[in-house]
């Protein structure tokens, strides 16, 4: 494609959309098509065509708009619509000319709307994830474009750099020196890889972006791509995701109908493809040396690092691995300036981060704040608070990795640094809220039988340390441990973190280790009222256990 | 699979233990403290395979870094201080050895390898008496199907290296491992029987590398060590014939 065609497929897409007197977008990604959706999509289109309203209405299936307790949501010109059924087509579409449906209005004043900043959800619920042009017209490629046509490799590590982006995958490593390494890498060949293995129980950021806004994945990693220098990007994403699956695939065919994938993009000499890998449901390939393993088509195991994969990555090669999310921001990025995107958030923690609103609240949902906004707004503002009149404990914030925060720590700004501070992460942005009937060991207790499942068994601490605190927790909570059992538990949590050999496995301790920090006295409380409490050491136990 | 590392002709100088060390660039710190005497235990290595780093015995710390490292997967680089024995790392390996004890059936008294086995040998040099952690007593099958060689899972510790030297060595790859966390297991080809395996060379390199006795060669446990009883009752017919 060249740069004027791509201009001219927007102009023609927004003329066409300009034609349009009403407009009605359905949500059509999977919280809301799990509540039929895209039955009600398929009524309204019927609605529509019975009473000739072809040529006036424009409906689309769009992206995600956040309040996905309230769906499905639906917004026909101005208004917004909750817990829409497929029966209620026939009176939205009657609406468009009368009185809009009192009962079904969703107030978009709360400040569950407001309150938020979007940048890498700015076109959910806006533009057709399944149409290009419609994606081009809302500004999708123009980062490529510029980046293609006016920028050097070197400007655009330099703009991303600026701009103090981290990677929205866990850690948080600075997004600009990572491309800067790949960069500096020399190989045969060199990768992108896209790491959409979303597994935290209660995250689904990443499937929203990649559902809602496929060409921006694309784009943000093409942009990478030619950082680095990169020829070939690999979007891993997990099975369990088939509409995102879909939409990808379908993305990236139309892009590469239209050259925007392929050979010579935009006149240049750079050469961009995609292809999708399918990840077969292990949490363990979201790391990067384990998710490489797995696009090998080998046992998906991480290995020990150093070499990184920045200078050993796929095949041996140099290989770039991002989130979805940070490779989402990146277009925005290009586009508005990396001082731009340095102006919103805090000092060390950069733009936005996308969350997922889970638990005992009243708006669950995905979010997309300004980095730093404090913990209480997000809870009390935008989540609305603890339904039922009762006490909020705990969040529960980077899922298995993660740790819990309590209700006096409610006054923290939501960034990088604070939330390691307080024995939790930012992680791949998973809230889960839990109110004054939650029992915190079993919390604890589930994230370890989780990632007691989800260890890949290479390395003993892991496979066997998650298996034996697991095995600790599960007597805890059923009253049958002492005191000795919980400092082997303690000392076990130090052990494992400390010599596991990857992420997964040094992590896995952090749910039981915040909440001894936090609610050691409900640790203490189950023992106490244990009948087999004691101060007998640990041997005691063995014996009993190979007697019963 | 890492490939082991390769070694260049450059020399450099670290220490371990407090002790001045020198060594080729591109060495890995478990190779060059074994040069020099110092011996740090290890499960999972075998020199001539590719680095696994699973069993986690060699973490030994570094000053400056805030994580421990396995001395089998770093490379030794310039100044390096390396501590390999402190009181925290000797705990964790005892730890360490008390896992694999708890999560199989390891009855040394009854196993084929009493008394010439790696981790009853780790046990015994780390000083371990008891184990502090709940045993998990699997039911786990002894893969009795090949007529020269014998998997008992139950003594397995997935250190991998019987993986490896069919893949790398004999490059049959007839080994690898399916499952997940303390469910994982090796398996032989497609998950068949070992016996039924088409890959399988017979080489018996397996065998000889594994450290425990999940894989032994067959005749060798208790109960096939019968006596050859029957010319017994010959004995007395041939001194008859006798003049």
């Amino acid at each position: 494609m060249k740069p004027e065609e791509l201009t001219a497929m927007a102009e023609k897409a927004r003329k066409q959309d300009a034609h349009f007197a009403h407009h009605i977008h359905v949500c059509t990604e999977s919280g809301c098509v799990s509540s039929q959706s895209d039955v009600l999509l398929k009524n309204i289109a019927d609605q529509v065509q019975q009473r000739g309203l072809k040529d006036t209405v424009c409906l689309k299936g769009v992206g995600c708009m956040g309040l996905c307790c309230n769906g499905p949501l639906l917004k026909a010109d101005d208004t917004m619509y909750q817990f829409v059924k497929p029966e209620h087509a026939g009176a939205i579409v009657e609406s468009l000319s009368a009185r809009p449906v009192t009962e079904l209005v969703c107030d978009t004043k709360q400040p569950f709307f407001t309150r938020q900043k979007l940048i890498v959800r700015e076109n959910a619920g806006l533009i057709d994830p399944e149409n290009l042009a419609d994606c081009v017209a809302h500004g999708a490629y123009r980062a490529l474009l510029k980046v293609l046509t006016t920028m050097t490799p070197q400007q655009v590590i330099a703009e991303i750099s600026t701009s103090g982006l981290r990677g929205r995958g866990g850690a948080g490593f600075p997004t600009g020196l990572k491309w800067a390494t790949v960069s500096k890498a020399s190989g045969r060949a060199k990768y992108v890889i896209c790491n959409g293995d979303e597994g935290d129980p209660g995250a689904f950021m990443d499937r929203s972006v990649m559902e809602g806004d496929p060409h921006r994945v694309l784009e943000g990693m093409a942009i990478a791509a030619y950082a680095v220098g990169a020829g070939q990007g690999i979007l891993y994403v997990r099975a369990e995701y088939p509409l995102a699956v879909k939409r990808l695939t379908r993305a990236i065919n139309q892009a590469r109908r239209e050259g925007l994938l392929g050979h010579g993009l935009f006149g240049s000499n750079f050469d961009f493809n995609v292809e999708i890998r399918l990840g077969a449901g292990a949490f363990v390939c979201g790391e990067e040396t384990a998710l490489i393993a797995s696009v090998e088509g080998k046992r998906g195991m991480p290995r020990p690092r150093p070499p990184y994969p920045a200078n050993s990555g796929l095949h041996g090669c140099p290989t770039l691995i991002n989130n979805v999310e940070t490779f989402a921001n990146v277009p925005a990025i290009i586009e508005r300036g990396g001082k731009w995107f340095a102006g919103i958030g805090t000092e060390k923690s950069k733009g936005t981060k996308i969350f997922a609103l889970t638990g005992r609240i009243k708006n669950t949902g995905l979010i997309e704040v300004p980095m730093g906004m404090p913990l209480r707004e997000i809870i009390y503002d935008i989540a609305g608070g603890i339904p039922d009149g009762k006490a909020f404990k705990a969040v529960q914030t980077g899922g298995p990795s993660g740790g819990c925060i309590p209700a006096e720590h409610l006054d923290i700004t939501v960034d990088y640094e604070s939330l390691t501070k307080l024995g939790s992460i930012m992680g791949s942005g998973g809230m889960i809220v839990m109110d004054e009937t939650s029992n915190m060991v079993d919390v604890a207790r589930f994230f370890m039988e989780f990632c007691k499942s989800e260890s890949c068994g290479k390395c003993v601490p892991c496979r066997v340390g998650t298996y034996e605190m697991h095995e600790l927790l599960d007597r805890i909570c059923n009253r049958q441990a002492n005191m000795a059992d919980l400092n082997l538990l303690k000392d076990l949590c130090d052990m494992v973190k400390q010599t596991s050999l990857c992420g997964l496995g040094q992590s896995a301790p952090n749910p039981v280790l915040s909440t001894l920090r936090y609610f050691e006295n409900e640790y203490l409380k189950l023992i106490q009222s244990s009948p087999t409490n004691s101060t007998e050491d640990g041997a005691k136990h063995v014996a009993l256990e190979v007697l019963s | 699979m890492n490939t082991p590392i390769d070694v260049g002709t450059e020399s450099i100088t670290l220490r371990i233990n407090d002790q001045d060390v020198s060594c080729r660039k591109g060495e890995t710190v478990l190779q060059v403290a074994r040069e020099n005497g110092i011996d740090i235990p290890t499960l999972c290595y075998m020199e001539g395979l590719s680095i696994w780093g699973g069993c986690r015995l060699c973490m030994v710390e570094i000053a400056g870094s805030p994580k421990l490292q396995a001395a089998c997967a770093t490379v030794c680089t310039e100044g390096m201080n390396i501590s390999t024995h402190s009181p925290r790392l000797e705990n964790y390996r005892r730890m360490i050895v008390e896992l694999l004890f708890a999560e199989r059936n390891h009855v040394c008294s009854v196993c084929v390898s009493n008394g010439h086995c790696e981790l009853q040998a780790m046990a015994v040099k780390l000083g371990i008496d008891h184990v502090r952690f709940p045993y998990r007593f699997p039911h786990l099958e002894v893969d009795n199907s090949h007529d020269r060689m014998r998997m008992d899972h139950n003594r397995c510790i997935l250190c991998s290296r019987c993986v490896r030297v069919c893949a790398e060595i004999e490059g049959a790859h007839t080994k690898d491992i399916k499952g997940r966390g303390v469910l994982a297991a090796i398996i032989h080809d497609l998950d068949q029987n070992w016996g039924e395996s088409e890959t399988c060379t017979s080489c018996g390199k397996c065998v000889n590398i594994c450290p425990t006795g999940a894989l032994t060669h067959r005749g060798t446990a208790v109960g096939e060590m019968t006596k050859k009883t029957t010319f017994l009752p010959y004995l007395t017919l041939m001194r008859e014939d006798q003049p």
